[in-house]
Order: C-alpha cells, then structure tokens, then sequence
C-alpha cells in the first residue's frame, strides 16, 4: 500500500473569500497577528502498489485540481509515516 | 429540430431546460451521461444543477461523462452547446469554455431574478436579442463567481466574446460583472442564470429567458436552410 | 450489488445472542442508561419471556422512546381521529408516513411536517439539513416525487451571540440540501424569542406528488418476499441520537459519549428518490418504508407489524462504511439516505439493476416469513427474536399527569390592552417603523435569498406571499397552496385558543390566496412531558387543533410531536405548528397579497376589536407577554375564506393579504413594500382602541384586500351576502408614493424599505467564519 497525498490551493492571484472570513473570525478569538489565510483542499489516495509520479502528477492536472485557478504539491507518503494525525 | 439535454447524476434543472425547448417549438430529447451516443440532436445543452453533488470542485466529475466525449466533438464540428449554471461548470472544467466558476463572494447560495444586459446577439443562443437589451432572468447558485486571468478577460471583451453582464449589482462578485460567455465561434455559449426559469408569466419573472431556446432553433433553421 | 464485509473486532464468545440470554437470565443489564424504566424492562422480559439479548435491548431502548413510540402524546393525539371530519379526499391518513389528498381522479399529492430541533442545536448545519433529508424520505415512501419544502424555524433573541451561530447554519443547511435536491422553498417563518434559546425549533415540511395508482404503503406482506435496503452505507450516525444508546459498549464511559452527529449526502438522496421513483413506476416493490430515526430496527418492524408477517434477517448482509460494527450498531444507527424495500424474489434482478443504474447500492438483507417473529442473525447466531408489534404498535402508553400551571390566571390577568400606548401621530408612525424593522416582522429576503424557489418549475407563487403555490398539471393548471403558521405567545397565554389561532392562521393564509383549504398537518412542539404544566398545555393544543379541524371540516392527516424541548429547565412556550393544505383548480387565479394598480380601493375585511394581549406590539415596545390572546371564530374565517373565493371568481380582487402578528400596520407596510406602491388610508372614527388599537390590534379573521376602482359596491355587496364585515381604507397610491394615514402620520417608502430590510442583513450578514 502507498499512500499519496495531494495538497491544493487557490492560486496565489486568486481572491479567498472563505479564507478572508476565516480571517475575519481570528480577532474575536483573540488572535491577532494574521496576515493572511488562505483555505486548499487535502485528498489523499490509497493506491495497492506505489504509482508512477507522472500518473499522480497528471490525475492532479486533470482532476484532482482545476489548473485554471489552483496549484497542487505531490506528497509520496510511506507505509509507517501517517499521512496526519486526527484531531 | 431536436435539441439534447444532459442528465447527469445530480442534474436538477433538466426537466426545465426541456420545457423550455418545448415552449420554444423544439423536441427536448434527453441524453444519458454514461451513453456517449447523441442521436441525431442538433444542439445540446448542459443544464444546471448538483451534478455528482459538486464533489470535489463543481462539473469536476460531470465532465469526465462518457457524453462528454461527443459533446466535445460535437462542439469542435460547431454544433451550438449550452451550457446553464452547472452547465458552464462543467464546460469551463472540460476547456470549452476559458476560466472557473468559484465561491460566490459572500460565501452564500444566492437566489435572485436578476437584470442582465445582453452584450451580443452573434451566438447561436442569443441571435433573437438585441445588443444592450435588458432581460429579468433567474439567478440560483452558490458558485456562480466568474474568474480569469488578466489577459483572458481582456480577450474575451476585445473578440465581442463576455454574452451577458450583471447590471443593477453584481450578485457573486464575477469578474467584469460577467454572466455569461462563449468560445471564438460562437457555438458554445456558458451562462450563469437560468434562462429556462423565465420562459412562463406563471411560473417566472419574466418571459425574456425563452428567446435563448427560440434563438437557436432559428439559428439552426438558417443552417439547414 | 453488495458488500460483504469481514466483521471485524467481534469476540464470539461475547456475542450476546438469543440462546445465551436463555441461558443467563440474571445478567445485569444497563436499562436504565438506556432510557428504560424498571418496569418497562420487565414488561420486555415478559413479551419475550426471558430476559432481552443486548441487540433488542437496544431495540426496545429506542422504539420505546418517547420519540419513536409517542408514549406520552397517543392518548391525546387520538382525538385527531375521533373528532376527524370525513373527507372523501384521503387516500392515507394518520398512521402513515404521511397524508394523501386526492386532487383530481388522477393526481394526489401527501404532505407533512416533521421536527429536528435538538440535533440542529447541536450542529445546526447538519442538524437542518438532515430534517429535510428525514421528511422528504417520509414523502418519497408514500410513492410520490418530492415537489417542494417550506421550513418553519424558530431560534432565540435575535441580537444573543449565539443566535447567528444556530440560524446561519441552520438556514444554510436548509438551503445546501433542499436546493441540491432541486425542491423549491416555497415559504416557512423565522420567529425570534428568548425561550427558544437553547433550543431552537427546526421543523421542515415536504409536499409531494403521486398518481393515484402509485400509492405505496409500508406492509410487508408476502411471506417469501425479500427485504432489501437501498442507499447510503451504514455506519455510527446518530447513535445514541433516539435514546441514550452509547456504541461503544454499556460502561461508564459511554454514558458520557455525545451521540455522532447524522451528515446528510442529499446527492445521494437525490440518486434514490430517482431510483425509487423509476422502481414504482415499474411496480416493482410490494412494500416501502423509509429509515429515519431509530434507523433499521424501526423499518424492520414497523413494515412487519403493519402486515402482521415475521422477518428473518441476515445482518451481516447490511452494507457497512465501518466494518467493526457491532450487531445492536447496526440496528440503531441513523445513517441517512436510506429506504427500505419489499420486494417479490421474480424482481429482485431489476430492482438491482435500477440502483445500480443510479449508482445507489441496494442489498437483499432478508425475508418476510409468516411466524409473525422478526428474528435477526449475526452469522448466523439469532442475535433478536421477537414479535415486531411489541417494538412498534405495543409500546407504553402514559397517561401522564396533567396539571394547568399555577400562573396562567395571573399572566392572563396581566392584561396588555392597559399597557402605555402611542397616541400622537408622531408617536404612531415611530411604532410603525420600529415593529416593521424588529427581527419578527422584518424582511426575511436575507433567509429565503439562500432557497431556490424555481427549480422544477412550477412554483406560482413562494415568500413572501401568503401561501406557497405550486402548479401540479399544465395542462389543467390545478395546483395547491400550503401555509405553515403558529404563534407560541398566543398558544402560552391560552394553549386551547393559541392552537385554534394558529390553525386559523394556516387557512386563512390558504384561503386568501383563492384556495379550498382541505387538509391539515401539524408539528407540537413541546417542553417536557414528565412536567404536568406542559402536559396540561399539549391535551388543550391537541383538544383545539383537533376541534377546531371538526369544525372547519379539514382533517389532521398526519404530523409530529416533539417533547422535551427546553432551555435549561425552561420549557418552551407551547408551540404547535400547524400547515393547511388547499386546493387550486386553476393556479392562474391565485390572488398576490401586494398592491399593485394605483387608484384600488383599499377595504379591510373582518372584524377588529381592541385586541393586544399576546401582540407584537406589546413584545416589541414592553417586552410584554400577558393577557389572553385575541378571540377565535371559525366560523367568520370560514365566511372570509368563501368570500374571497367568491370575489375572486367575480373579478372583484386585486389582491388580498391576511393580517396576523403586527396587525393592520404591518399588513399596510407588506402590501406596500411588495411592487412598491403607497397608500392613503383613514382610519374609521369609531375604531375600536382609537387609531393604535385599530393598527395594532391583532384580531384574527381579518384581510386586506384591493378591489380595482369601480367594483368596490360589488365587492362591498359581496361581503354583506357572506356576512363579513368591511372597512373601506382607503385607496393604492402611486409607485413610490408614501404610505399615508390621513390625520395622523405618512412614512417615505423609501424610508419604510430600508427600516424594514436592514435588520437581518445588520445582524446575521458577517462572513461565515466556518470554510465548507
């Protein structure tokens, strides 16, 4: 089993309105100091043998992001590293 | 003249687009997302909707529908496609259309029988209105925001390409205040708001959406002519 | 297509199944964790006779809950049957999953309202959104095709924090799920009062329509039949949601676990309601039945107990998204997006390949036998047997006690009538601004904005008119109207007549839109019913709603109760809701509430008295509540609703639009407001009160109507032939003209506009903080 995980974001030039609420929010949290907040997706996929990057690279293109307006990174992640501990 | 109409999983608006071909004079013939056969249509529309939930990213999935495939061909052999709400989703995902669709601005779903100036009359679905004509038509989404880059924007203004504007105010934020565009020939034509809701005095607020389904069967009369 | 999955986790030994139960009869069992009272457990080991296994434990845990088995409320609600009126018009009524009123010899339609008040406080978004998703289920098992929805919401003071937290996400999740169903929101009201603090009232309501000959029902008769589940995988949601039930394992931890909280898919839901629709098109199912609260136990039985058939089922075929779920998990869990299905083996085949089609997975779990036993097997070990009717028909019955509350003559004493009043013009039109602006008489664009009222297209006519229509035929153009209504500050004051009021309200509201009213549903939502205060409160809203539907001759065809509603130890005001369904023959004659032609001629119809007590007016200026509520009269408002049907037909109406909470004043400012027209009016000399007490007073039976220039003598000869008082006001102004009453004040309409639409917008219009 190899686990991927594919990290998408709003191009940078890209307004964020939901992050921008988010941010909006910190202060009557009593949280100053933000700059800016910017909100992306996480998918991570379970593939039975570890794939070939171009395959991941071009499911990113294609689907997992939307070129016109998002960026992707790659993550190959092994067998005994979890992805991200739950909350 | 006998005009597709798409049902995706998820597809909500269908039976209304297929009215609204009906009342216009047309035969509504309905099209299957895992069938890429078209049968014969001579026109197809996308219509609008949750299609596969807007999971992932809206029209994301939808465009991967074996339909898909030859409503591409179609559109390359210049055959006129609509697509409305979700419709253009999932034409801007499947790059028929340039730019997205994201997030309405204020992060609400927005109902609204919004103004629209329609900007050019030299697409198969617009030929029956006026450039600068005013029409009431059903706005219904939550991301029904507009984006481009710089240089796209400025293209579609130069070749006459942006088909409609927001007027009065600018409902989700849509760069430039656009409602609606079409591709370089003019076949293709993406909008936000739902034309096919303002086709009948008792169920709309106005009748001035039923000039895009009269539109392009008077646009096909003429090839076939 | 079905999953079968290894099970995972569970020990053998441990497994608690029918044989080890009769070998251990002494086992301590945790009942009372689970809700059960002593003597309701022995009654369990005396239907059973031996003591339960730990899965119908768990079944009998849920079932026997308030919620599921109406234990405190049957021997009240009864009365909707005793006292129901006949009509020729139902097809299925209480008992049901919903009510069917035939329309025409080929079309009925069903409807009902239903709560989900507790979890939307807990997670508003998914709390609401699952509401709609549980009574749109309910609609699509009567064989009809989800059409429309309305939601009456009620939430607490607006200007509390914690307001915006629970109205935003319920409103989205409202929207986000309706709207990805492609139902309209075709009306509902948003009510704001402190008692709902803690607890808000979601209640949604489902209109759906069916031909007359798709009528399904929830037997499973057949012995040799297949019981199959269709939709969304199972997994832990909900549990502990009905009853107290904790999914991992009786012990003091699981005591203190929050039930999950239920996530609605409504893509999937879409995807079933088009599966089921297209499997009864083909008759292809002999029984259907919806999972809702208390999930696969309560299917299973309630489909065998109404056929009076057992049930042999193989729980291991249930398709799981957790695969370590324990047996008496699987039974309880809540797990949205799914429905139950009879279906003869000859069909299986295409039963399948129609879900299949639709991408919704779809599992045969089992069969309908004639023992008259459900018996469930884990593996093949019988995990419960018992006789579906004691899950599902012979729950407790409580006669709880009643008792009225001891301060009810002294609040009704307390009188709002003597309360200070404006008297100068100045003083008048300051209270007309202030009431149209404050959070419940204020424009609700800000809310329905987030519905879509189109899709389908068939919506004649949605917020904020008086009735939600919708067209059923184009050809014929029939159609019916729906009004959901309820005032709890009546309903404190006087249960009885708050009841009444709150029927007579829906009614009205149907009737003014040139409807026949014709069916009734209602939701009672309620405090505690171990509070003989609050028990005393729901027998006298049961008695009224059920006499007053007698004497309208509308009967109840179905509807909910929701107890226990409370903020801290405060119970709820009594707040039943009560939704009136009508018929139109031709939609296109609907009348619009707004004035719309400038010279109409302005009458009000009905009787005014001074009335205050319970009002708007005196919550809003004295945050006063006291007195008793204004005077029902069914009979006037049966006269009022022919009248305007009978001047409907005749030509004589331009609008009408039904005074309620705010009284005449805020029916001036909605009919003006509506297109943007303005008024002159002048009040009578010998108005009851003066002129405050005639624009305020909140006497029911009442509408605003205009009538074009010329036919108000025959409109005026109209009402004295129905025997309903009229009041001529005064005439429509031109657009954009002010709203004047002569002699005493006149408001800008572009001033009253933006007193009356600033108000949600200002409150509840931040960005929301939270990303989807």
């Amino acid at each position: 089993m190899a686990r991927v995980v594919v990290d998408v974001m709003l191009k940078p030039e890209i307004l964020d309105p939901q992050g921008q609420a988010v941010a909006n929010a910190l202060p009557r949290l009593g949280v100053t100091g933000v700059t800016s907040v910017r909100i992306g997706r996480r998918i991570e996929l379970e593939f039975t043998e570890p794939p070939e990057p171009e395959t991941v690279r071009q499911l990113a293109d294609r689907l997992l992001a939307n070129p016109v307006i998002e960026d992707y990174t790659v993550s190959f992640v092994s067998d005994e590293e979890p992805a991200g501990e739950p909350a | 003249m006998r005009i597709g109409v798409v049902t995706f999983p998820g597809s909500l608006d269908d039976v209304d687009a297929a009215r609204a071909v009906r009342l216009a004079g047309g035969e509504a013939v309905s099209l299957w997302h895992a069938d890429d056969q078209l049968y014969g249509v001579d026109a197809i529309i996308l219509p609008g909707g949750f299609s596969y939930g807007d999971y992932l990213r809206c029209g994301a999935i939808a465009r991967f529908a074996p339909v898909m495939e030859s409503v591409m061909a179609a559109a390359a052999a210049g055959a006129p496609v609509l697509g409305i709400c979700n419709g253009f989703q999932v034409l801007c995902e499947a790059h028929l259309l340039p730019g997205a669709l994201t997030r309405n601005q204020h992060l609400h779903f927005r109902a609204r029988d919004q103004r629209l100036q329609v900007e050019t009359n030299r697409t198969a679905w617009t030929m029956g209105y006026t450039p600068g004509q005013e029409i009431v038509i059903p706005l219904k989404s939550g991301e029904g925001r507009y984006v481009a880059d710089t240089a796209t924007l400025d293209e579609l203004e130069r070749s006459g390409r942006v088909v409609a504007r927001y007027v009065d105010d600018n409902p989700n934020g849509s760069m430039r205040d656009i409602a609606a565009i079409c591709n370089e020939a003019g076949n293709v034509v993406g909008m936000m708001p739902h034309p096919e809701h303002a086709v009948d005095p008792l169920t709309g607020p106005s009748t001035d959406g039923l000039t895009v389904f009269t539109s392009v069967l008077k646009h096909l009369a003429g090839v076939a002519a | 297509m079905s999953v079968e999955l290894e099970p995972q986790g569970i020990e053998w030994d441990h497994l608690d199944t029918v044989a080890r139960a009769a070998e251990t009869p002494h086992q301590q069992q945790p009942y009372e964790e689970l809700g059960l009272r002593e003597d309701e457990y022995e009654r369990i080991r005396e239907v059973l006779g031996r003591r339960p296994t730990e899965s119908e434990l768990a079944m009998y845990s849920i079932m026997w809950s308030e919620h599921c088995s109406y234990k405190s409320s049957k021997v009240h609600l009864s009365k909707f049957q005793d006292l129901a009126p006949s009509s020729d018009r139902l097809l299925a009524g209480i008992g049901e999953n919903a009510g069917v009123v035939k329309i025409t010899d080929e079309l009925a339609v069903t409807f009902k309202v239903e709560s989900h008040n507790h979890p939307s406080f807990i997670e508003p978004y998914q709390g609401a959104a699952t509401g709609v998703g549980g009574i749109v289920r309910d609609i699509l098992a009567m064989g009809a095709r989800p059409v429309a929805v309305m939601d009456p919401l009620r939430v607490g003071a607006a200007d509390h924090p914690d307001t915006a937290r629970v109205l935003t996400g319920v409103v989205a999740g409202i929207g986000g799920y309706g709207n990805a169903l492609g139902l309209p929101n075709i009306g509902g009201e948003v009510v704001f009062d402190p008692c709902y603090q803690g607890n808000p009232l979601v209640n949604a309501l489902c209109l759906g329509v069916l031909p007359v000959d798709r009528l399904q029902n929830k037997a499973a008769t057949g012995p040799g039949n297949l019981v199959v589940l269709m939709g969304a995988l199972t997994g832990r949601d909900g549990i502990g949601g009905v009853s107290v039930l904790a999914s991992a394992g009786f012990d003091q931890e699981a005591a203190t676990q929050r039930p999950s909280v239920q996530v609605g898919d409504p893509f999937m839901e879409k995807l079933l309601i088009e599966a089921c629709l297209e499997l009864y098109e083909a008759g292809l199912v002999v029984g259907v039945q919806d999972l809702g609260g208390a999930g696969l136990t309560c299917a299973l039985s309630e489909t065998a107990a109404a056929a009076g058939t057992g049930m042999e089922i193989a729980l291991e075929r249930v398709p799981l998204r957790e695969p370590s779920m324990a047996p008496h998990e699987i039974l309880a869990s809540e797990s949205q997006e799914r429905m139950l299905l009879i279906v003869a083996p000859e069909h299986l085949e295409a039963v399948l390949a129609v879900a299949e089609k639709w991408g919704v997975p779809a599992t045969a779990i089992g069969t309908v036998t004639d023992t008259g036993i459900l018996r469930v097997t884990w593996h093949g070990h019988a995990v419960a047997e018992l006789p579906p009717s004691s899950l599902a028909d012979d729950g407790p019955v409580y006669a709880r006690p009643i008792r009225e509350p001891a301060d009810l003559p002294l609040l009704q004493a307390d009188r709002a009538e003597t309360l200070p009043r404006p008297t100068t013009g100045e003083q008048l039109r300051e209270t007309v601004l202030r009431l149209a602006a404050s959070p419940n008489l204020c424009d609700r664009t800000w809310i329905t904005e987030q519905f879509d009222r189109y899709v389908r297209g068939n919506t004649v006519a949605a917020m904020p008119e008086n009735a939600g229509v919708i067209r059923l035929d184009e050809r014929t153009r029939v159609g019916v109207a729906l009004s959901v209504d309820g005032n709890s500050r009546y309903t404190r004051l006087d249960p009885y007549t708050g009841a009444q009021l709150a029927l007579a309200e829906a009614y009205r509201n149907v009737a003014v839109s040139g409807a026949v009213p014709v069916a009734v549903t209602n939701c009672l939502n309620f405090g505690s019913p171990e509070d003989p205060h609050v028990m005393w409160q729901f027998a006298e809203a049961v008695r009224g709603l059920a006499e007053g539907c007698a004497q309208l001759g509308i009967p109840v065809t179905g509807g909910n109760v929701s107890f226990y509603n409370a903020t801290g130890p405060v119970a709820i005001n009594p707040t039943p809701i009560v939704g009136v369904l009508g018929v139109l023959e031709d939609v296109a004659t609907r009348i619009p509430m707004g004035f719309s032609h400038p010279g109409d001629v302005i009458i009000l119809v009905g009787e005014t008295r001074e009335e205050l007590s319970g009002s708007e007016w005196a919550w809003v200026t004295h945050g006063h509540l006291g007195g008793s509520p204004p005077a029902v009269d069914l009979a006037a408002e049966q006269r009022l609703a022919t009248l305007i049907r009978a001047a409907r037909d005749l030509d004589l109406l331009r609008s009408a639009h039904d005074l309620s909470e705010g009284g005449l004043a805020q029916a001036l400012v909605e009919a003006c407001l509506r297109h943007g027209y303005g008024a002159t009016v002048a009040l009578p000399e010998d108005a009851p009160g003066g002129p405050f007490g005639f624009l305020f007073s909140e006497s029911a039976g009442r509408a605003l109507v205009s009538v074009p220039l010329g036919r108000e003598k025959a409109f005026a000869a109209q009402c004295e032939e129905h025997q309903v008082p009229w009041t001529p006001l005064g005439v429509v102004a031109g657009a954009d003209a002010p709203l004047t009453v002569t002699g005493q004040f006149e408001i800008d309409l572009a001033e009253l506009r933006t007193a009356w639409s600033s108000t949600l917008p200002k409150l509840f219009d931040q960005l929301t903080a939270r990303p989807e």
